[in-house]
């Protein structure tokens, strides 16, 4: 496999969830080394993609993981070849303890086990404790660190910063940084900042569809793109305009 | 106060035989969503093995009455397993037909036993100890209850040690929380779908064979009758609760044997009115996650 | 071909067909048709007219559940209840009563539309699962209170009819037809009023309801009260059929308040084809009338010769339904309704005819 192969192919992928078209057609790629960030405005469609790719939901068109079709696949199928998986709203089972929840994503050994250790040594402490009584930021660590645990050919991150104090988030940034170095991540993110300091590509969904996609500094430099694509730059965006104009914008493709 | 004491211990004796069926029923229905019409005839199959194995050996020795209980779970495990491969895994997240099918099975079932057994009653006997009485406190309590107590107890340990200490109960557990995590885990659960299908249906056999000998005798509607207090039972405790299962087996049978007693056998009313307060009050059950 | 779909699918020739099909059923009485092996006799004799009439009211029952189940999606295990209260409470009335039958069928209607508009405010605060458990638990307390008060409702051995306040022409062997008769014109009212609700505004909104109940509360609907009115029509009919199951069978069984028996109903909607009108009318007739000759066949003597492995069970009406009923969940969703509508539009698939289904509740 040469290195400049995509580790992830999407084509065409449309999705539908109790009726509602929410992927309509996308397709991008993801390089084999470093953070692609997947952005758009609020309910464009970013998270619905995300749980397409795994089959979490209804979905039709190509997806191919490091050159295998894994379209018509079960979830776990998909998982077990390589893809850690980091839910909107961190999906920890409450009622089981910290150490249960790590326990329960192990796979293969757990080859990560020490770079989790090494970097949520508040999990360590909290091994016992039930995972529902732990504070939002505790909860994304241990959401991440199930990811980390296994050896990885792709992370798949939404939004981990999602309502963490700032202190929080750049610990989140710091793990997820850590993270690229073994693995590509795809990383839905609202929070510019963070995408700019992780990312390196990035694709801009609008509409259900795919408006923009090329180099993180290529759209974030540019303010007016920003703007339009996601609202005020910088900052969460609001939905400020009323569905603007056509969404396909010429941008080079990731190779 | 006798009377009291013995109201109590024969509510117990009759809590801990709705709870082996509505065990089953609750950790179905939590991990899977599936609400199991056909949870009866694994009851009713179990009892049914349970006594042909029994009346073949010598029916009145203890050896005899283990033995048909192992038999009874063997068969009920087997049968439900063999329903979740065949009958609910093709219809995969369908629920709605999921339900349907049981359904089927349910009607089906029954009319076969119907079939192969007769529909009348089929008279049992096993240990002599179990036709005595033991004298707790100035009651006298058939000791047949106490069977029926004990094995309780064992399941419901059994289970918690089940789901607490080994990786399909830690799966089970968190499937009944978020199943879909799970797979994206990269768990494949239809196995712990199947799984729990069996100790549901190991629960239930093992509950037939103890019921025929509560009621005193095996019939094609033995589960039938006894399925739909299951599933008030799992309703009240929680869809999904094995520890709100235990409770509402106690609480509602406890409650049907005084109400029968002291307000001229309306046990039953008294039940469906416990569940109609239910659900008013706290529709998810007694500790029901949250819909 | 596309002249013949045009023309199946135009309201009026449903209609047409439907008036013709009602006037065929109409004359039957006077006619000498045989079908061996389906009907018991030639059909101008009371024993065929009974059974006719029998399959005309589960048709009309199938009916009422399938406004409830298809129409409304509510997933109910306890409408045998309402069917229950209109026999037995038109045979208490007439039994115990001097009230003449048809102030005694009035009675008992108003009772069933009350016990619906109080029950059903209950049950309805929740939904899904638990709305089907409810349900189930007030079938099973109106089924202890028949079995427990033998004096009045005669027991586990059922009640019998009391004719002494029936008029004349409905009583008795040789006044079948009337009843038949009475039976068809039931099914029509019923179908016509099920019609008419689903057309009406509250029909809509109810199955907007069923689709997303999200979206109606959005626009500002309860849909808490279009259920209950759903609830209580469906309820009222069943109480209707119940009240002429009672003439025509001069008796019911506390098996009519069974759970079994609203699970036989909910069998036969979903053979006929869940969402479909016609499909109910259909399923009703073809099950009574499955029902009865299974019965006999079971013990006729190409059945007793069979092996015992064979014999068991096709000898047992009940496990053929079953496994059917198995069968067409997992192959068939769609019921007859969905196979007819399959000849028709040979496009559809399965799996439209299983979201149909899954839409439900």
């Amino acid at each position: 496999m040469s290195a400049t192969a995509p580790i992830l192919r999407v084509q065409n992928l449309s999705a539908r969830v109790a009726g509602q078209q929410v992927v309509e057609d996308v397709s991008f790629e993801v390089p084999a080394v470093g953070v692609t960030a997947l952005l758009g405005r609020n309910g464009v469609g970013k998270t619905s993609t995300i749980k397409a790719i795994l089959g979490l939901i209804e979905r039709k068109g190509l997806v191919e993981f490091d050159g295998h079709r894994i379209d018509n696949e079960h979830t776990h199928r998909i998982v077990q070849r390589g893809v850690g998986y980091v839910p909107e709203d961190r999906e920890v089972f409450s009622k089981l303890t910290v150490a249960e929840n790590l326990r329960l994503a192990e796979r293969g050994g757990a080859p990560g086990r020490a770079l989790v250790e090494e970097l949520f040594p508040d999990l360590t402490q909290r091994a016992a404790q039930a995972a529902g009584t732990l504070s939002g930021g505790q909860q994304q660590m241990v959401s991440l660190a199930r990811a980390l645990l296994n050896a990885n050919r792709l992370l798949l991150v939404d939004e981990p910063t999602k309502g963490l104090a700032p202190l929080i988030v750049q610990d989140v940034a710091v793990a997820l940084a850590k993270a690229a170095e073994t693995a590509p991540i795809l990383l839905v993110e609202q929070n510019l900042q963070v995408v700019r300091q992780l990312a390196s590509t990035v694709v801009v969904i609008e509409g259900g569809k795919v408006a923009f996609t090329g180099l993180a500094a290529e759209l974030l430099d540019d303010e007016a793109l920003t703007t339009r694509l996601l609202g005020v730059a910088g900052a969460q965006p609001q939905g400020k305009a009323a569905g603007t104009g056509t969404a396909n914008a010429g941008g080079g493709n990731a190779s | 106060m006798s009377t009291v004491i013995l109201l109590l211990i024969t509510g117990l004796g009759l809590g801990a035989l709705y709870f082996l069926v509505a065990s089953g029923l609750s950790l179905i229905y939590g991990l899977m969503g599936v609400l199991n019409f056909a949870h009866g005839s694994f009851l009713t199959l179990g009892a049914f093995a349970g006594w042909e194995v029994a009346r073949r050996l010598d029916d009145g020795s203890w050896t005899t009455f283990l033995i048909s209980i192992a038999v009874g779970a063997l068969v009920g495990a087997a049968i439900a397993a063999a329903t979740e491969f065949l009958l609910i895994r093709p219809l995969y997240l369908r629920h709605i037909e999921q339900v349907l099918v049981t359904v089927g099975l349910s009607l089906a079932t029954v009319a076969l036993f119907e079939g192969i057994w007769g529909v009348d009653p089929i008279y049992v006997t096993g240990p002599d100890w179990f036709g005595g009485t033991t004298e707790i406190f100035g009651a006298l309590v058939p000791n047949d209850r106490f069977v029926l107590i004990l094995a309780a107890t064992l399941v419901l340990l059994a289970l918690v040690l089940f789901l607490k200490f080994t990786r399909y109960g830690l799966i089970i557990r968190a499937g009944v929380e978020n199943r879909s995590m799970v797979t994206a885990l990269g768990i494949d659960v239809r196995r712990a779908f199947t799984l729990v299908f069996a100790i549901g249906g190991a629960a239930a056999g093992l509950g037939g064979v103890l019921a025929s000998h509560y009621f005193g005798y095996v019939s094609p509607h033995i589960g039938g009758s006894l399925l739909i207090f299951a599933f008030i039972v799992t309703v009240i405790g929680g869809l999904g609760s094995l520890a709100g299962a235990a409770i509402a087996s106690v609480l509602v049978a406890v409650l049907q044997q005084f109400a029968n007693f002291y307000l001229a056998g309306t046990g039953d009313l008294v039940v469906v009115l416990l569940l109609a307060a239910v659900l008013l009050i706290k529709p998810s059950g007694i500790l029901g996650k949250k819909a | 071909m596309k002249n013949l779909r045009s023309l199946t699918s135009s309201r009026w020739t449903q209609w047409v067909v439907g008036g013709v099909l009602v006037a065929l059923f109409a004359i039957i009485p006077f006619l000498n048709i045989e079908i061996p092996g389906v009907l018991p006799g030639p059909t101008y004799l009371p024993g065929t007219l009974q059974l006719l009439a029998l399959s005309l009211l589960f048709a009309s029952l199938a009916l009422s559940y399938h406004l409830i189940f298809g129409t409304a999606g509510l997933l109910s295990f306890g409408h045998a209840l309402y069917f229950a209260a209109g026999a037995y409470g038109l045979g208490i009335l007439l039994k115990y009563t001097e009230l003449g039958l048809f102030a005694a069928m009035g009675i008992t209607l108003a009772g069933a539309v009350i016990i619906a508009y109080l029950l059903g405010a209950v049950s309805l605060r929740v939904t899904g699962i638990s709305f089907a458990m409810v349900t189930l638990a007030f079938a099973q307390a109106g089924s202890v209170l028949v079995r427990r008060n033998p004096k009045v409702t005669g027991g586990e051995d059922g009640l019998t009819l009391n004719t002494a306040n029936v008029p004349d022409f409905l009583v008795g062997v040789l006044n079948t037809r009337n009843l038949y008769w009475v039976a068809l014109l039931l099914v029509v009212v019923v179908f016509l009023i099920v019609t008419w609700f689903e057309h009406s505004r509250a029909g809509h909104v109810v199955t907007a309801t069923r689709e997303n109940e999200l979206r109606v509360r959005v626009i500002g609907i309860r849909p808490f009260v279009v259920k209950l009115i759903a609830f209580v029509i469906a309820s009222a009919l069943a109480a209707l059929v119940g009240m002429v199951y009672m003439l025509l069978q001069s008796g019911a069984t506390p098996r009519a308040t069974s759970a079994d028996f609203t699970l036989t109903i909910l069998v036969i909607v979903v053979l006929g084809g869940v969402g479909s009108r016609w499909g109910a009318v259909v399923g009703g007739i073809v099950y009574t009338i499955l029902d009865q000759r299974l019965t006999s066949l079971a013990s006729s003597d190409f059945i007793e010769s069979l092996p015992a492995v064979l014999r068991i069970p096709l000898s047992e009406p009940l496990f053929i339904l079953g496994t059917l009923f198995i069968l067409v969940v997992l192959f068939l969703p769609g019921g007859l309704a969905g196979l007819a509508s399959r000849v028709a539009n040979p496009r559809r698939s399965t799996t439209a005819d299983r979201d149909a289904l899954e839409e439900v509740v």
